[in-house]
Parts: C-alpha cells; structure tokens; sequence
C-alpha cells in the first residue's frame, strides 16, 4: 500500500479494497461488518432513536483527540441525549487525494477505541476520495441508531419551571482547543478538548432519576446557544448563575485575551441536562462519579417568564441578559 | 460577590451627590459593562455613557472607500481585522466587495499580514491599519519585519488614532471619563493629570466587574468633593510613564495627524500616520491614492452616539434596520460599539 492515499484509492477497485482491508476492516471488524451492499442487523425491541453528522474538523488533530474519536462521540453522545443506547454505527469517509495513510490509521484506531468503550458497532462504510484541495484533509459522516431506554423521555421541548438547569462539566473546552491549534493567534497555553463519548454516565443518570426532562449535548455554538435553544422550545425563561458556569482557568484565560463568551465555545463532551430541582442533588452525585462528567454543576435554573430568554446573575450581582447567539466569532482588536 | 466589590457596591447604592455623567472610552469597557449587568445597578443619578472608543466604529467611511478601491482599483489584497469587513462605506462593505471580485484576508495580527506577504510574492498586500495606543506599536512592527525580511509587496493603510483626542474632543460632554487602562498602560498617566488642571476629571479602571465597579465607587467619592481628580484605579498594570517600548517605536516610525473620526469630523492631531522615511509602506502614498470623502447613510446617528449625545435606541433605524446581522452604522458592526451592546444585551 502507498504511503498517501490516491485516486485510485476511491475508484472501486483493487486499490480500494486494499484500503478497505488494511485500514477500516482491520479496525472496524465486528460480527455485523459487512462486504455486501448493506448490513443485516437484528431489530432493537424498544423505540429507536437515529442521528447522523458530518465532521469536517481543522486541524484533524488536536491535543486530546482527532476527527476520528470526534465522529464517534459526537453521534454516540447526539444519541444518548435521547436516552437511546448507541447499537450500530456507519461511517464515510471523504479523504482528500495525498492525505497521509498513517494519519487515516490513526484516526481509524481511536474511532474503533471510543467505539468499544461504549459498545457501538460500526456496521457498514463509505470511502470516496477528492482531488487536492477539493477537501480540507479528511471529512467523517457518520450516522448513529440507538435503543431507546424504557424509562427515558427527554426532550428539548420538555424544561418545566422549577427545573435545575446542569452542564457535566467545565465548559468551551474543545472550541479553545481547536482556536489555539489553528495558531491563528500566537498564544501558547495549554488546553485540551473535552471530547469524549457520553453514553454510561447518561445511561446511569436515567436509571437514578427517570425524570430528566432535557439531555442536551453543547456541542456547535456551546453551552449558551443550547440554553437558547430550550428556552424556546419549551417556552421558559431560563436563569444562570455566571459563577456556577465552571470554566477551566486555561480557557478563561484564554477566552479574556481574545474577548470571547465561554458559553458560546463548542464542547464535544458536555451535555446540559434539565431535572426537577429536588431530583439535582441525586443527578450530580451519579454524574460526579465517571471521569467525563465528575465536574457536574448546577449553574442556574428555568424560569416561567422571560420566556426564550436566558438571563445571568453576575459577578457583581447584576442580572443581565446573555446575548443571544448567532454572531460571528470574532477576536477583539484592542 | 468578593470584598471589593461588596465594598464599591455599598458606596455606589449609597451615592447622594449631584448627577454624574461617566463616559467610558473605551469599547472593551462598553461591552464588559453591559455583561456585567453594571449599567442596572447604578442608582439614577449615575449615568454612564459610551464614547468613540471603538477604533472600527470610528473609522470613517472614506476609508473603507479607499480600501475598496486599492482592492478593487489598484488589484491589492487587503488582510484586516475581521470587524471591519461589515462595516459600511459609501456603496459597498468590504465584505459586499468581495462579490465585485475584492480579495479580502481576515488576520489576526497584522504581522500575519506581513507573512502572507513574504508567502505571496506576486501579491500586493495591504493592511488596514486601525487601532488606539494599543494596536498601533504591533501595526509598526508589521513595517519593522517587513524591512527586516526584505519585502516590497506590504503597506499600510493607516486610519490609526489617539485617544488624548478624544479627550480633547470629548472632555465637554461628560462630566468625567473612564479611563481605558490598556490605552493607558501604554502611553502613561501624564495626560490624565494634565487634564485635571484643565478641570478634566476621571478615573483610569481596568477590566473585570470588580474593576470597573471599583473604579466608579472611587469617582462617587472624588466627585462629591467637588474639585477636578484623577485617580489611577488600575496600577497593577498603568503606571505614570507607561510603556517606554512601545512609545519609542511609534514615534520612531510614525507621527500625529489630523484625523477624521466617523460621525465627529476631523480633530487635530489625533491620528496617526507613517513617516516619510517609510514612505514606501505607507499604502496613500505607494499607490497615489486620490482624497475620498465617504458618505455615510444620512439617516445613521452613529456621530450622535460616538458623541454621547444620543443612546443607541434612540436612533431611529436601531433595531429596526439596523441590526448586528445587517448593520447600518460601525456602532452596530463591531462587538465593542454602542449600538451592538444596547442590542444584544437587550436594553433597546
């Protein structure tokens, strides 16, 4: 096999399967892999959920991940906010033409890793490959089915009043991470992505307090524009307490030199969950004990007026309207 | 809340004096007052308001016009800071340019302007050079590598300003200024204290909530006195001399000029411009660029809100047409404008 990968690699034949054999097989084998044109899989008893997403990351790799462990979590975790249990995977690849085969091993070997920690099979593949410059590098669909937990029923139109409003974690970590790895900004700081798969603490959270009302993961647009997303939805206001938002020192420090909101940076292993208040206490303490969501917060709580809107208490113990997303990302200049 | 704040809060709650009227300067302080809620909590006889300390909402529209036509005219790529590219010229926006065929490279620096010009040998590329004290020493050292790496195809489209200007301009609509720390961290206190003995009071505050409320706390006290102050609230940072480096390189490379502030006219001496000995960076001048006078959209109070003279809900297309998505005026374009702080914090 080359060492980059050709056109001839996407073409259908010899060189194809080739790749397909020494790359996606070699890490993707399972019981229900398969070479015919479709996978063949025994049917879930319960209701299903479905979820598909593309990535099309810059750069591929990053401190704490790459676009492969990325793919998995984020349809594993767009899963698992509905309650569903990750079964079956696909996955296509769009490889732009001279991309490193080493690189593709890599990124393959940490999609089969986060798969296995959650249980998901990948059953069935897709490569096609673009000419130079027609794709940044590598991009990753991949589409997810899941079994939705009999007791589960979460959805973003869901949030009561009364509600505590929770993110598992410290916030903007990924979408800093991304930000210095493009060195677009010549600042060096430590940060790495917070992308991981999410399914066994939610899976926990459910079984200890069935009432969730709102599993949302904050991935594109962060934590502040999923919050926007459910006050509307459900029609409340929701309340934020800005000094219970954890942010790890590194992206505060970050986010203040360039004058950019915490909660409006992507997260690729943070959901913000929604549960009566008196059920918070019991959803924080099963939350704290896995590794990817030991920072569970209560950070604020949902409101009957202000409807759509999210309002902040803050560090001066005013109260003042979170800006509502929708603006470009940009660095301030003074 | 911490001590300081629980400190500066009692004195501001318990402000008696006569009605004083803040103007921060400062666009970074505009929005970090609005995030801080500060504005809600200040008792009616304090009133803040928001001066042309936003360097893109001052920039006048005359010179988006010229840097349309370099890239449009002259076949020049202009790398910029990502705020200007919305905002309105005459006609177009850059970024409305950019569909006529105008090249136009976001940066983060403008030595990454410099750079993509070493990169780019068969491009002539221009840097809007916007930008207080703070910006201004980096836009001097694009020049400085520029010279050092031996480059010809890098200028500068200067449109730099100064804030003892606006001081200048400014001191008669407010009864005392917020001082910009990070401007001041640059250039010193001197001109602070000179303004006291003109009767100019202010105080010089730094960034976070506690900061800025601080700072306020210090002129409820100082005002009720009745005697012109200044007080340098920020003196981790600010200091009298400011910053000897970045002073020395600014006037090694550059000199004062009169400059064109949107919406406020032309105030002597307070842009900056680069020496004739660096006549060949110096984007006017390498390619004989003819004098524009831009026209800005008559029925935008920007002027009027840079000015302090109007609140931003108070112009009648705030809100209406002019929005941050499809911004009619700077204030609206720029994160740190007025016009874009009422809008997204709600308060129109």
């Amino acid at each position: 096999m080359t060492d980059t990968i050709t056109m001839a690699h996407g073409a259908g034949g010899k060189q194809t399967s080739e790749l397909i054999q020494t790359v996606f097989k070699k890490h993707f084998n399972n019981e229900y892999f398969t070479a015919d044109d479709a996978s063949v899989l025994p049917a879930p008893k319960g209701k299903m959920a479905m979820t598909t997403d593309s990535f099309i990351v810059s750069p591929q790799f990053f401190p704490g991940g790459n676009i492969g462990k990325l793919a998995i979590c984020g349809t594993v975790n767009d899963l698992s906010c509905m309650g569903a249990r990750p079964l079956y995977m696909t996955c296509a690849f769009v490889i732009e033409e001279g991309f490193k085969v080493s690189d593709l091993e890599k990124i393959a070997d940490s999609m089969e890793k986060t798969a296995s920690e959650v249980g998901v099979r990948l059953v069935a593949g897709d490569t096609k490959v673009a000419g130079k410059g027609q794709c940044g590098g590598v991009f990753i669909n991949t589409t997810g089915v899941g079994e939705i937990l009999p007791k589960a029923n979460t959805s973003g139109a869901y949030a009561k009043p009364g509600d505590a409003v929770i993110v598992t974690g410290d916030i903007g970590r990924h979408g800093t991470c991304i930000l210095l790895s493009r060195d677009d900004y010549g600042i060096d700081a430590e940060v790495t992505t917070d992308c991981a798969p999410l399914w066994k603490p939610v899976e926990a959270a459910i079984k200890a307090v069935p009432e969730i009302h709102v599993i949302r993961d904050a991935t594109r647009g962060g934590v502040g524009t999923v919050l926007y997303e459910i006050a509307s939805e459900s029609g409340v206001g929701i309340h934020l307490d800005s000094s219970k938002v954890p942010v790890a020192d590194s992206v505060r420090g970050v986010t203040g030199m360039l004058g950019l909101e915490p909660l409006y940076l992507a997260c690729e292993g943070r959901l913000v969950m929604f549960c009566p208040s008196e059920k918070a206490g019991e959803l924080i303490s099963v939350l704290q004990g896995f590794e990817d969501t030991k920072g569970a917060a209560v950070i604020g709580s949902v409101t009957s007026d202000m409807k759509g809107r999210v309002v902040m208490s803050t560090e001066i113990g005013a109260e003042t309207l979170l800006p509502e997303p929708g603006n470009e990302l940009l660095p301030r200049i003074c | 809340m911490n001590n300081a704040i629980v400190r500066a809060r009692k004195i501001i709650d318990n402000y008696n004096g006569p009605h004083m009227r803040i103007m921060e300067v400062c666009g970074t302080h505009t929005h970090e007052i609005f995030r801080q809620g500060i504005r809600k909590i200040l008792p009616e006889s304090i009133e803040m308001i928001s001066g042309p300390g936003c360097p893109v909402c001052v920039t006048p529209v005359g010179f988006i016009d010229e840097a349309i036509m370099l890239a449009l005219e002259k076949n020049c790529t202009i790398c910029t800071f990502g705020d200007l590219v919305r905002v309105p010229g005459t006609e177009d926006s850059l970024q409305t340019a950019r569909g006529k065929g105008a090249n136009v490279k976001v940066v983060y620096s403008p030595t990454d302007a410099e750079e993509f010009a070493m990169q780019n040998p068969d491009k002539q590329v221009v840097f809007l050079s916007v930008g207080f004290e703070t910006t201004t020493p980096s836009n001097c050292i694009a020049v400085k590598n520029a010279i050092r790496d031996g480059i010809t195809n890098f200028s500068l489209l200067t449109a730099n300003k100064t804030m003892p200007g606006a001081y200048e301009a400014m001191k008669d609509s407010t009864d005392l200024f917020l001082y910009p720390g990070h401007v001041h961290a640059i250039i010193g206190t001197k001109i602070c204290e000179d303004l006291v003995k003109e009767g100019v009071s202010g105080v010089c505050a730094g960034f976070t909530g506690s900061e800025l409320l601080t700072a306020i706390a210090v002129a409820c006290v100082k005002y009720q006195e009745g005697r012109p102050f200044f007080v340098n609230c920020y003196p981790r940072v600010v200091t009298e001399e400011g910053s000897d480096d970045a002073k020395a390189i600014v006037s090694e490379m550059m000199e004062p000029c009169d400059a064109e502030w949107r919406g406020m006219g032309e105030i002597k001496n307070s842009g900056m411009k680069l020496r004739d000995a660096y006549s060949d960076f110096d984007a006017r001048k390498k390619y004989a660029l003819p004098h524009i006078d831009g026209k800005a959209n008559p029925a935008c109070h920007c002027g009027e809100v840079l000015k302090g003279e109007i609140k931003p809900p108070e112009c009648p297309l705030f809100g209406k047409v002019c929005t941050p998505e499809h911004p009619v005026g700077a204030c609206m374009v720029s994160s740190e404008g007025a016009c874009s702080a009422f809008y997204l914090y709600g308060q129109g």
